[in-house]
């Protein structure tokens, strides 16, 4: 079988505002919070109160579920307080930070075993950077993996090249691929077919595979899909590039760092570049100085999938690009029908495409209003696999559980469908439909 | 543009609170209409593509202006031709004339007019009583509708095959995006059976009330070429005639060329499936082909006649290219998977020629091969996602053996 695969079907948004290849900064915060609702189908039970001391790496919240997954603090400091919603539901953990940062000391080295490195990933809270397929949550460590995917790719609108990302911890990745090697019979690393990296390209103890084509080329699904499907009763542990090098420092140093190199991207950044950020950060300070004026939505993650967290905001736990993007403002005189210059659109019903190569300051604007499925074949254009999206979506939509197993519901996360959504004439909340079908799965399977 | 503001604005109270809180969706219908509303994403992705259901609806509008205004100049020329009046000349400049096209237009324009209000009242209506927005889908229905109607149909039939084909064709089904049956061809089957008179025959196709001082042509035939293939398996109209539309028929149906300008355009702004129009083409071509050579064997006769037409002759008589272009294309009714869409669009193609040929009770046979077709649609999506389904188990299987 061939290691190096081709990607024809999808779509690189012509979006402006790309980061700059170089880190230049960190973001500092003085309170971070996690939120359980970063995390899929996770109910917290709370290991913290309000004004406890934590330490870098200590729990606090556990799994209900499965009290053994947790998720650590990811910085030290004091439990300011606990954000609840309505009916008590806990919102966020936020902590106070130190101005020195202590961690808490966890073993050092590579574990021996399988089983030592899952109970240590599991101690240390760096279990959560794991997730399984199906169903895209934190992976249960009962389970038995067919392989682990390592995702050495960010095709994402916007993403910072894991070339950049990863300079200077190249150490860290490398024995991050150790400890994750150990995890299942079968550890794959994708990259770009134009990778020069050499912590990826000479990557060792992995089984290597390149892409090539637009987004969603870098996503794992599509990796997975490509390489070894999933089938019913099978699972695979999927990875990002960046959490291995941090379980790398992790296993380097015994301390869990949850830092990242993320994205300042999007027009609403003075100077969009890369920096290095701890999950969790609170964005607002940092923001003033780095946001030009204007109306701006920041976004947590990418323009395609990430969280709408407002300048005030968080950082997402799993986020390595920060976007802030213009919000959309006011009517558009007859804009359905005037040639409307300067507007994007995949279709050549606007003159976008006269200008194959220009970028555009796309903004939050939904441009028209949701609608019946009317027109077919549009999605298929974007989604490469190997699954066919309208029927799968109509599955969803039903709540048609035997119809979504058998129509490949195992093998998508709802991000895969982003760029559907992206170019829907009808305007469906595609990613929100298939994120509460794979939970109703979820639930109905275990 | 801040008068037309102001004037939604100013009257928004009164629909949304007030006494006539029931024309709602007539009032949100036109006020998205003159303006694009400030709507933001607010889950999923963050950006979206600039196409939205009105822009892709307003583009099928576009395509079908060609054959729109042929069909306009082509009523008054079939009506002066018929009573002698045409003036002196070749064809062309006795075609592009001032007054073919006002006889066209006046009587065409109102059959639009009065189709837009039967369906838009009821769709209107709908939106009101399901409490959902007015649908993009009837502005294309309403200009289909005339198009494929003859010209001196009366207006109160055409009003009531729209609002038979909206209410039995689409509402019942759950409305737009849920039908079985291309709309428009509804009406026109709605038409035909319950108006045959004025639906078939001869006298139909054209417009020959008697103006003062004219009297129809001796011997004058107002037959199209499909009638006439059905009876006599010929045809006193030439290919090229036909090509380029300067024959009788439904208003918009008669220049193939007028149709390929808005299929080329549909191709390339990618509104419609090139797939289906391609696959109709081909299906139509090879049952024509199949015809040619079985005509040698068949006695001769009218049947044997019209069989040895040549195959893709049949392209470009009757509603043929209309059918492939603008009826076989609607993505609701058509098959929804991109490999149903070569089955189905060939048997369109196929169907369409079949029938016409072998029934001469319906010597148009498109529009039914694609109402045949409309209702197997389903049934060939239901093959290609069952074959996605059995791959992807014999993958389940290979693994656990």
């Amino acid at each position: 079988m061939s290691n190096f695969h081709i990607v024809r079907k999808g779509l690189d948004l012509p979006i402006l505002g790309a980061p700059e290849a170089l880190v230049d900064g960190h973001l500092s915060a003085s309170v971070y919070a996690v939120r359980p609702s970063d995390f899929r189908g996770l109910v917290p039970k709370l290991a913290v109160k309000e004004g406890d001391r934590v330490l870098a790496g200590d729990v606090l919240f556990t799994d209900k579920a499965d009290p053994r997954i947790r998720v650590t603090s990811p910085v030290s400091g004091e439990v300011a307080r606990i954000e609840r919603g309505d009916k008590r539901k806990i919102l966020g953990v936020v902590v106070l930070a130190d101005s020195q940062q202590e961690y808490r000391k966890f073993t050092s080295g590579t574990p021996a075993s399988r089983e030592d490195a899952i109970n240590w990933l599991l101690e240390s809270g760096a279990w959560s950077l794991v997730e399984s397929r199906p169903y895209g949550r934190i992976a249960s460590p009962d389970a038995e993996p067919k392989a682990v995917f390592v995702n050495g790719m960010a095709t994402e609108p916007l993403a910072v090249a894991p070339a950049v990302a990863l300079a200077g911890r190249e150490e860290d990745f490398a024995m991050g691929l150790q400890v994750v090697s150990l995890l299942s019979k079968r550890t794959v690393l994708s990259i770009a077919a134009s990778e020069t990296a050499p912590a990826l390209t000479k990557a060792s103890g992995v089984e290597l595979h390149q892409f090539k084509g637009p987004h969603p080329s870098g996503t794992t699904s599509v990796h997975i899909n490509q390489i070894s499907p999933i089938n019913k009763g099978e699972v695979v542990w999927t990875l990002n590039y960046q959490d291995v090098a941090v379980i790398g420092h992790l296993a380097r140093t015994g301390s869990f760092k949850l830092e990242r190199v993320v994205a300042l991207c999007g027009t609403g950044f003075a100077k969009p570049r890369a920096i290095t950020a701890v999950a969790g950060a609170n964005l607002e300070n940092y923001l003033g100085s780095e946001l030009k004026s204007g109306n701006f939505r920041v976004i947590s993650g990418s323009v395609l999938s990430g969280a709408n967290v407002g300048k005030a905001g968080y950082l997402t736990y799993y986020a390595s690009q920060l976007t802030a993007i213009p919000e959309g403002e006011g009517t558009d005189f007859f804009g359905w029908v005037l040639p409307s210059m300067g507007k994007w659109s995949v279709s050549r019903t606007l003159f976008s495409w006269l200008t194959p190569n220009k970028k555009f300051d796309l903004n939050t604007k939904q441009h028209g209003e949701d609608r019946a499925f009317v027109v077919t074949g549009v999605y298929d254009k974007v989604f490469p696999l190997d699954i066919l999206p309208m029927p799968l979506i109509k599955a969803m939509w039903a709540k048609d559980l035997e119809k979504m197993e058998q129509l490949g519901a195992y093998e998508v996360v709802p991000e895969d469908f982003a760029l559907c959504e992206v170019v829907c004439p009808s305007k469906q909340e595609l990613q929100k439909l298939a994120g509460d079908a794979i939970d109703l799965l979820y639930t109905e399977m275990n | 543009m801040k008068l037309f503001q102001n004037l939604f604005d100013a009257t928004r109270p009164a629909v949304t609170t007030g006494k006539l809180k029931g024309l709602y969706p007539l009032h949100n219908a036109l006020e998205t209409m003159f303006f694009v509303p400030n709507h933001n994403s607010h889950s999923g992705a963050h950006v979206r593509d600039a196409i939205d259901m009105k822009r892709t609806m307003i583009t099928v509008i576009f395509a079908l202006v060609p054959a729109l205004l042929f069909g306009m100049f082509n009523a008054g020329y079939q009506h002066y031709k018929a009573l002698g009046l045409l003036i002196q000349g070749d064809l062309l400049t006795q075609f592009f004339t001032l007054s073919n096209f006002m006889f066209g237009a006046l009587k065409i324009v109102p059959m639009i007019t009065v189709t837009y209000i039967a369906g838009l009242a009821i769709e209107i209506y709908f939106a009101y009583r399901n409490k959902h927005a007015v649908n993009e889908g009837f502005l294309v229905s309403g200009i289909l509708i005339p198009l494929i109607m003859p010209i001196d149909i009366p207006l109160w039939m055409v009003a009531v095959s729209t609002a038979f084909a909206v209410l039995f064709g689409k509402e019942v089904f759950g409305g737009t995006g849920m039908n079985v049956l291309n709309p428009a061809l509804t009406a026109r089957a709605f038409a035909f059976f319950a108006y045959p008179t004025y639906m078939s025959g001869d006298k139909i196709w054209v417009n020959t009330t008697p103006e003062q001082g004219a009297q129809i042509v001796d011997g004058y035939s107002g037959a199209t070429a499909l009638g006439q293939l059905a009876t006599s398996g010929q045809t006193n109209y030439s290919a090229w005639d036909a090509f380029w539309g300067f024959v009788p028929g439904s208003i918009g149906e008669t220049s193939t060329f007028a149709i390929l300008l808005g299929a080329g355009f549909l191709i390339y702004i990618g509104v419609g499936s090139w797939k289906i129009m391609l696959s109709t083409v081909l299906g139509g071509l090879t049952m024509g082909l199949i015809f040619n050579s079985a005509a040698d064997s068949m006695e001769p006769g009218a049947l044997q006649n019209y069989m040895s037409l040549p195959y893709y002759q049949h392209l470009m008589f009757g509603g043929f290219a209309f059918g492939a272009v603008f009826m076989a294309t609607d993505p609701v009714s058509a098959a929804h998977t991109e490999r149903g869409k070569w089955i189905y669009g060939f048997l369109v193609g196929l169907l369409s020629i079949l029938i016409r040929v072998f029934n001469p009770a319906y010597p148009e046979g498109v529009m039914l091969a694609i109402l045949l077709m409309n209702v197997f649609a389903p049934l060939i999506d239901h093959y290609v996602v069952q074959a996605n389904i059995s791959k992807r188990l014999k993958r389940l299987k290979l693994q656990q053996s």
